[in-house]
């Protein structure tokens, strides 16, 4: 899925949601705490944290009054894609040499 | 649905105008042709790629300078019917330093007449990399971590 793989490098390639992605990557944290120690506000890193949910990349959940997010369990599908493309890239270059070999010899 | 293990692996395959021998040993002897270029954990260009044809060998890339990283074990080598190799490499793309969260890779070569082979991949056990996300802390900052990685595909993609 080429649109998945962008949205996640796009999602990934602003600093500040890869410090937030990291910080998650540590334990699930609720939006507050994020927050806490990064140099925007709670309503910014809201909305980073909506980016990085529609990549993917987190999942959210309720607890009180609370949300508390954490990285998608399902990041999996992340790296399926990426090896996924290499090896259907990997076996396409196959295929030419093995046929082009092959009929070398005769 | 899919299952568990389907949600591990990865599966691809392809058929190749070729009897199963040549299909076989073309894998291993021109790996260095056969494996995308740009994925490249040296801090130098790529002058090789090396997979050595029998179990315990080493699949490795050499670098211009003659540095060597090597990215994978053989497992099982049996020709002309299957290969499998374990992927030390993290989801971050960076080695995996604690090889009992290294995936594998099984290539099994099917006959399908004299002249035609058809050849399954299957890149298992995905969930040995820890959640796909440990260690992710030092990946992802750096330089050579995973949003490089991806914005290579975003580039190669658009």
């Amino acid at each position: 899925m080429v649109t998945y793989e962008a949205d996640a490098w796009t999602a990934l390639g602003d600093p500040t949601r890869r410090a937030i992605f990291a910080r998650l990557a540590e334990r699930p944290r609720p939006v507050g705490e994020l927050a806490h120690g990064l140099p925007v506000s709670r309503p910014a890193v809201s909305q980073h944290l909506r980016v990085l949910k529609e990549a993917g990349l987190v999942t959210d959940r309720s607890a009180g009054n609370r949300r508390i997010y954490r990285v998608d369990p399902d990041g999996l599908a992340a790296l399926r894609t990426q090896l996924d493309r290499f090896w259907n890239e990997a076996l396409a270059n196959y295929k030419q040499l093995v046929e082009q070999s092959t009929e070398e010899d005769e | 649905m899919t299952t568990q293990a389907e949600q591990t692996s990865v599966q691809t395959a392809i058929v190749a105008e070729a009897p199963v021998e040549r299909a076989f040993q073309v894998f291993t002897e021109d790996f260095d042709r056969i494996k995308p270029r740009d994925h490249n954990l040296l801090e130098v260009d790529i002058a090789e790629s090396v997979f050595e044809p029998r179990a315990g060998g080493r699949v490795y890339d050499r670098g211009v300078d003659g540095s060597e990283c090597q990215w994978a074990r053989v497992i099982a080598y049996e020709p002309p019917e299957r290969i499998v190799f374990t992927w030390d490499i993290s989801p971050q793309w960076q080695l995996e330093t604690d090889l009992s969260k290294a995936s594998e890779v099984e290539l099994r070569f099917i006959p399908e007449g004299d002249r035609r082979t058809r050849v399954e991949l299957e890149h298992r056990h995905l969930d040995r990399h820890g959640s796909g996300w440990e260690g992710l802390r030092e990946g992802v900052g750096g330089e050579q971590g995973w949003p490089l990685y991806l914005g290579r595909f975003a580039e190669r993609v658009a």
